[in-house]
């Protein structure tokens, strides 16, 4: 079937297999393979993007529920060389070790603010239910987040 | 993980659906997905069609009709559900319930619908709608139905809709005065409800004159508790009163339970009491 998707603001149009989940499409159809896939079950986050604005697991979404849609992922956040504020936050307040969670914890944590601009601390660790990260103990994700949204 | 192969189509009205879905053999509707997709990528379900109804927006929403009905559209997303204003002053035990689904992402496209229709036994939703004595609208190739929620949910993911008609809208009675909980214990990595209770109450001049008690997770399907409802109406919902109600629930409930590696059926039962405790407590602040 075919699919047009916007996706970090460019339009791709592709003929795909119905059954391919929009994570797939994501990193194997456009190569974008910032978005990571850590999980079977849904639950992990790691593959966390924006769907309309809306954060969303690309691996619990056909790539069809997508079509005609507009899709953010990580490669979408920087303007050029300058970095996303929660990028930038993440970094200073180490906000990773293996980095592998961290485009899903930035896509869930960028969407979030857009509802909650001034979290406190309880509220951050609330809206990262979806996203678990096996390295960092989640401190310093809460640190950055917090950061970020001081500056943003 | 990928789902197995099907065909897709997605449909512009609820009536092509409910033609689509009675015409063609093993076919599934998809809501949100966040139930289906991973019973796809898992092959517990292999639909060979699968009929998109996600961008049915007459399905969509949340009204009061009257002032007797709060109607819930069943394609109205978790978290659209937990923000509304309506539902919160009319039946805040399903706004905390939907509040406290999965995460934010899957709040964010998971319906209430698919949630209902999906009949998961550690799904939050049901038991509220269960004690609210909310009805099910439905819509098949023979017209619409409307389903009382206690005929509804028939056991584990079995539910009293046929394979070709659609879950439309969830109606929650509008009653004065009656005050809502859902107290949830939590599965620490799913989400899921371990145990989850909910519970509508009237009183007057301090005295529980009207209970109704439902407890989800612990069992195969939401089921009230006709104990724990007698052991309630007529006190003051003091601490004696609540530690008999929550007795009375565990006591109720231990023959049905359902047991797992994580939480055995008599742990579920013993928690049933507890969170009884707490949402008769959160509906009266
Ligand atoms: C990580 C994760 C955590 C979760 N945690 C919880 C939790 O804590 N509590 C909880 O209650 N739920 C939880 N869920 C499930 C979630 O609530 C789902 O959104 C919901 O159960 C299904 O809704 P859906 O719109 O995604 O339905 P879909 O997945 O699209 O459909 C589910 C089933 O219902 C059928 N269906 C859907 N809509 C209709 C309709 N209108 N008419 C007829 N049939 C229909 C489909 O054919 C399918 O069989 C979780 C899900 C995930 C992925
Ligand atoms: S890959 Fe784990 S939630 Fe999507
Ligand atoms: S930094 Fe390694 S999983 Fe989060």
């Amino acid at each position: 079937m075919k699919v047009t998707v916007t996706v970090n603001g460019k339009r791709y149009e592709r003929d795909i297999d119905p059954r391919m989940l929009l994570v797939h499409f994501l990193r194997e159809e456009l190569g974008l393979t910032g978005t990571n896939i850590g999980c079977d079950t849904s639950q992990c986050g790691a593959c966390t993007v924006h769907l309309d604005g809306k954060s969303l697991k690309s691996c619990t979404c056909l790539a069809a529920q997508a079509d005609g849609r507009e899709v953010t992922t990580i490669e979408g956040l920087a303007q050029g060389d300058q970095l996303h504020p929660m990028q930038q936050a993440f970094w200073e307040k180490h906000g990773l070790q293996c980095g592998y969670c961290t485009p899903g914890m930035i896509m869930a944590t960028t969407a979030f603010l857009k509802t909650n601009p001034h979290p406190t601390e309880e509220e951050i660790r609330h809206a990262l239910e979806g996203n678990m990260c096996r390295c960092t103990g989640y401190q310093n994700i809460v640190a950055a987040v917090k950061t970020a949204s001081e500056r943003m | 993980m990928r789902p197995p192969s099907f065909s897709y189509q997605r449909l512009s009205s609820v009536a092509e659906a409910v033609q689509m879905l009675s015409s063609t053999d093993n076919a599934k509707v998809l809501a949100g997905g966040h139930s289906l997709i991973p019973a796809l990528n898992q092959r517990l379900s292999q639909p060979g069609t699968i009929i998109d109804i996600g961008r049915l927006n007459e399905l969509n929403g949340v009204s009061v009709t009257g002032s007797s009905k709060l109607m819930i559209g069943a394609l109205t997303p978790h978290a659209v559900v937990a923000a509304s204003n309506n539902v919160r002053r009319y039946c805040s035990a399903l706004a905390t319930a939907c509040g406290q689904v999965g995460d934010p992402q899957v709040r964010n496209w998971g319906t209430l619908g698919g949630n209902l229709a999906h009949a998961d036994p550690a799904s939050d939703p049901p038991t509220v709608v269960l004690a609210a004595g909310g009805k099910l609208h439905t819509m098949g190739p023979n017209g619409e139905r409307m389903i009382d929620a206690a005929d509804f949910f028939q056991g584990l993911f079995t539910t009293a809709l046929q394979p070709d008609e659609i879950l439309t809208a969830v109606e929650i009675p509008i009653v004065a005065d009656r005050k809502s909980a859902y107290a949830k214990l939590a599965h620490p990595a799913s989400r899921y409800a371990v145990v989850g209770v909910a519970v509508f109450l009237n009183t007057e001049n301090g005295s529980c004159t009207n209970a109704s008690v439902a407890v989800g997770g612990a069992t195969a399907k939401p089921t009230r508790s006709a104990a724990a409802e007698q052991a309630l109406v007529g006190t003051a919902l003091e601490d004696a009163a609540l530690d008999a109600a929550a007795a009375a629930l565990t006591n109720e409930i231990q023959g049905d339970a359902v047991g797992d590696i994580y939480a055995p059926s008599e742990y579920r039962a013993a928690m049933a009491g507890a969170m009884l405790k707490k949402a008769v407590r959160a509906a009266m602040v």
